[in-house]
């Protein structure tokens, strides 16, 4: 492979990461003495330029590549997510419009941008050592860009909670990775799925199963690994955590999935009710059963906005690992599905969520009281999201889960093997419509509070969670507009 | 032409939003155009349906080919009987909800996205699409309830939103299961029913369905929603909830638990008629020693969804037949009750406190009021005449050939109905206090006499009842034949239909 046709399959990347170095350039260089708001403005032009022609790289260039023993593996469905990371980190972009947390503008965006660019990396490999490197390569962007708020010592702890509980994860996960090398002679994952198909039940494999599924537990947020979300969450400025939410969340699941089915199936055990084989499966119904349950009652006691959002997050971490346990053909189109949508949704909570922060000062679930009556857009934009997180039809969130249900349950000698684990996740989303009542309770039955003007919103603001808002629902109505990408 | 009900409610509910927000009255005229328009369409649908029976395709379009999932909506003459409910029912409420000056916009767009589902569900024959409009049934409810309702509101909503999520996730496990145990990839009702699920699936799956459903039909023990959630919801969700919703709830169990399971049903038939019947006297009584008038009909509610349940139980085609009229019956009658009390009594004297009303002779006072209400109560309590007789007498029959003991029972449960329903009229209308009291509130009376709407919307509810009442086979000439389909195949063989 020469260099010319490498950077032709990964035009996608490099578009972004050269965005990413003329926003820094072009801050130092000229705008240095613009005003904080007109910096953001440019960097939010120049970096949607930049995404917007990743984005058509991605969807008109190649799609199919396997280079370098799966260092780099491009499939149409790896091409399609790419687009739905670049859609996200725009969306997201596109929330530091009207922001003015720091005075760090090119270097708050480069970082956002970097952090795309090792997502887009992490879901085009089947490189052990390539999986680690873009890992890293988004952890260590997404530590960075959580502190940025230096006005805020909760942005510092959040920032310094994540990085060192990231550190401990991103350590399990390479000792992992060096235990199946150790065992398989590769780290390649074909070659590792093929060794394993006889060395599945080796105490090894099963070690570095369990280091493995530690270190991405801490990436998806997993009981018991999540202990970071809910600070981090609260702490980090509105973008960057509605980046860890969304696009963070939708590749590390793709690679976890990509690790567990095409790389672990000769470990994979059984989660089957009372039929458990030691593997993968069974710490993922593990996993899984936690953190629905963990989430939606932790969720009950929240009264701020993000710590509530953290603790969902928690909740549909299970529900997504749920999609893991499914038979490969479902399980993928159901798992993408699910965090896609998921993430769309996420993206525009946290927009709603700096409104919120911008009006109050703080983001209580009080300060929504009324918010109907003020910005009946916004209103019904939070009410889209929140349903669609409660999983109520005709909204994607309902859809996602109901499909995972469905390969949950097709898959496993029997129905019943999985079974449990859908009951489980069913009785706690009817846990979960409580609380997410609760928040639109304040926005549609409360009065507001003093302020009764329409609340201030940018007009790039309103454009990025109305159109989220829109394809919750459309998609939702139509699911087959993205499933059929996803298989 | 059906399929337009569900559509213009839709649209009537985003077009709300288009109006200016000063207009108070834009809204409700829009709703009303809304709920007419379905209302004919419904009438246009019904008189275009073959009387003989048979399921007529209304729309079959693929939704979702990953999973098999169409867009299939279709009618046999127990959706016909429900729609036009429906389109009866919505109408009358827009009509007793012309005094909403609370952000109506918003209202009647709650108010229009619920009809809609509710048109949905009754529509729909595949079970993925019906389970999506039965969910969006479920949060304008809460709104409703918890923005222009009374008593307890915000406590009341949310029970009710609970106890309804509730139901449809233990809907959704049952489907799930079906689903993929069927093997079939599709959701299509009526390729699921042709399936013979193993007996052992069915023992579990139909009560885990057909409670899901139950629950929103008012099945005892699981009815507590009902009678908090129509105490304080305003007076038209109180008579969406009561007249069509609790339908929702009988309608599923009838067209989804029973035909899919019927092994399940033969089975857990007699656990169902002795919760049916305990419904009834159990709701009977509860409503002899309210209160609060609101609670009385909120508790004879409940007794009258046990006859409905009561008749599915029997599994007889004349009991079946009963309980699809009794589910249309008691729509009608409820949505007048609740009018009477939260629109005509209640807006008017702020007071559903029987002992209070005893003092304000409201038989003179408001006698359009008290008329309606006699009608109403009688046409409830089952005499010969208006709808409420031929249902029961149609379940009671039923029950006779296959529980005899329980159709005594559910006997005795009308004989209580007698009861409160006087009760509550002496108490309400003609109390024996002869000399107008001093009561400061007296002031009130007179000023606001019985409006046009008012008057329109209980006039198109008595009809209805008297109309079925005089000639019941309008309805069972479209409801009897449809247990001939092919869907109710699994019943005659598996229950002994």
């Amino acid at each position: 492979m020469d260099y010319p046709g490498l950077i032709k399959l990964l035009a996608p990347e490099c578009v972004v990461v050269l965005t990413a170095l003329a926003v820094l350039f072009a801050d130092v260089k000229f705008w240095r003495g613009l005003p904080n708001g007109r910096r953001f403005g440019r960097g939010v032009t120049l970096s949607t330029v930049g995404l917007m022609a990743a984005a058509l790289f991605a969807e008109f260039g190649e799609n199919s590549a396997d280079v370098l023993m799966g260092t780099l593996v491009l499939t149409p469905v790896s091409q399609f997510l790419k687009l739905v990371l670049l859609l996200l980190t725009l969306a997201t972009v596109w929330l530091c419009g009207d922001t003015d947390f720091t005075d760090h503008v090119g270097e708050f965006l480069a970082l956002l941008l970097l952090a795309a660019t090792g997502m887009m990396l992490l879901i085009s490999t089947e490189n052990l050592l390539m999986i680690f490197v873009s890992l890293e390569l988004v952890s260590l962007s997404l530590y960075v860009i959580t502190a940025f708020n230096k006005r805020s010592s909760r942005s510092a702890e959040a920032a310094l909670k994540y990085f060192l509980f990231g550190g401990m994860a991103a350590g399990f996960t390479l000792f992992g990775f060096s235990l199946l090398y150790g065992l398989c002679g590769s780290i390649h994952l074909p070659d590792i799925a093929l060794a394993l198909n006889t060395k599945g039940s080796d105490p090894l494999a099963r070690a570095a199963v369990v280091m493995v599924l530690a270190g991405f537990g801490f990436k998806i947020a997993a009981v018991p690994f999540h202990f970071w979300a809910p600070d981090a969450y609260e702490g980090a400025p509105a973008p960057a955590a509605a980046f860890i939410a969304s696009g963070s969340k939708v590749a590390s699941f793709f690679i976890l999935t990509t690790l567990l089915q095409s790389g672990m199936p000769g470990a994979a055990g059984s989660g089957a009710w009372k039929a458990f084989v030691p593997g993968w499966m069974p710490i993922v119904a593990i996993l899984a059963t936690a953190s629905m349950v963990f989430g939606n009652l932790a969720a009950l006691a929240q009264s701020g906005l993000r710590r509530l959002l953290a603790c969902s997050a928690i909740a549909h971490a299970g529900y997504a690992l749920l999609a893991v346990l499914a038979d490969p053909p479902d399980a993928k189109p159901a798992l993408l599905y699910y965090v896609t949508t998921y993430a769309m949704t996420l993206v525009g909570m946290f927009g709603l969520v700096s409104v919120v922060e911008r009006g109050h000062g703080d983001d209580s679930i009080g300060r929504l009281a009324g918010l109907s009556q003020r910005s009946p857009l916004l209103a019904a934009c939070l009410s889209v999201f929140s349903l669609s997180l409660a999983g109520v039809p005709p909204l994607s969130g309902f859809f996602g889960k109901f499909y995972v249900f469905v390969a949950l349950v097709k898959s496993g000698p029997s129905y019943s093997s999985h079974f449990w684990l859908a009951l489980v996740a069913i009785a706690m989303s009817c846990v979960s419509l409580y609380y997410y009542l609760q928040v639109l309770k304040q926005v549609w039955v409360g009065e507001p509070l003093g302020d009764t003007r329409p609340a201030k919103v940018s007009a790039a603001l309103t454009f990025v969670v109305a159109g989220l808002a829109l394809g919750v629902v459309l998609l939702g109505c139509a699911p087959e507009l993205l499933l059929a990408h996803f298989r | 032409m059906l399929a337009w009900t569900l559509y213009l409610s839709f649209a009537g509910a985003v077009g709300m939003f288009l109006l200016p927000r000063e207009n108070l009255r834009a809204p409700r005229v829009l709703a009303l155009g809304m709920a007419v328009a379905g209302l004919l369409a419904a009438v246009g649908g019904a008189l275009q349906h073959p009387i003989g029976g048979g399921i007529v395709v209304i729309a079959k379009q693929t939704w979702i080919p990953s999973l098999g999932a169409d867009y299939f909506l279709a009618a046999d003459g127990i959706s016909l009987t429900l729609v036009l409910l429906t389109g009866v029912v919505a109408t009358a409420g827009v009509l007793f909800s012309w005094n909403i000056e609370l952000r109506p916009r918003e209202f009647f767009a709650f108010y229009l996205v619920l009809i809609g589902g509710v048109y949905g569900v009754f529509l729909s024959f595949d079970l993925l699409l019906l389970l999506v409009f039965y969910e969006i049934a479920i949060v304008p409810k809460y709104f409703l309830i918890a923005i222009w309702g009374s008593t307890h509101r915000e406590y009341a909503a949310m029970k009710l939103a609970l106890y309804s999520f509730v139901g449809s996730a233990l809907v959704i496990a049952g489907f799930v299961a079906a689903y993929v145990v069927s093997g079939a990839q599709t959701f299509n009702l009526l390729e699921l029913a042709k399936f013979e699920y193993p007996r052992e699936f069915q023992l579990w799956a139909f009560p885990v369905v057909f409670v899901g459903f139950g629950i929103l039909a008012g099945l005892w023990p699981f009815h507590s929603w009902a009678p908090t959630g129509h105490v304080a919801a305003p007076t038209a969700a109180s008579m969406l909830l009561a007249g069509v919703v609790m339908k929702l709830g009988a309608y599923g169990c009838l067209r989804v638990a029973m035909t899919l399971f019927p092994e399940g049903l033969a089975a857990w038939r007699g656990v169902i008629g002795i919760l049916a019947v305990i419904g009834i006297v159990y709701g009977a009584l509860v409503a002899l020693v309210q209160r609060d008038f609101k609670f009385v009909v909120g508790f004879s509610s409940v007794s009258h969804m046990g006859f409905v349940l009561l008749g599915l139980a029997t599994v007889t085609t004349i009991g079946l037949s009963g309980a699809v009229l009794q589910m249309f019956s008691h729509g009608i009658l409820a949505g007048l009750l609740f009018g009477v009390v939260g629109r005509m009594i209640y807006d008017r004297e702020h007071t559903r406190d029987l002992d209070q009303l005893e003092a304000r002779h409201l038989g003179r006072a408001l006698p359009f009021a008290a008329v309606t209400f006699v009608l109403a109560g009688l046409a409830s309590m089952g005499l010969p005449g208006f709808s409420g007789f031929v249902a029961e007498l149609s379940v009671l029959i039923g029950a006779w050939q296959r529980f005899p003991r329980l159709a005594v029972i559910a006997g005795a449960g009308i004989v209580v109905g007698v009861a409160y329903t006087l009760r509550a009229i002496q108490k309400a209308f003609f109390s024996g206090a002869e000399m107008p009291s001093p009561d400061p509130f007296q002031a009130g009376h007179g000023e606001s006499a019985i409006s046009v709407p008012e008057k329109v919307g209980a006039g198109l509810l008595i009809a209805c009842t008297v109309v079925v009442g005089l000639y019941p086979r309008l309805l069972l000439d479209w409801i009897v034949p449809s247990f001939n389909s092919p869907l109710f195949d699994g019943l005659r063989r598996g229950a002994g239909l």
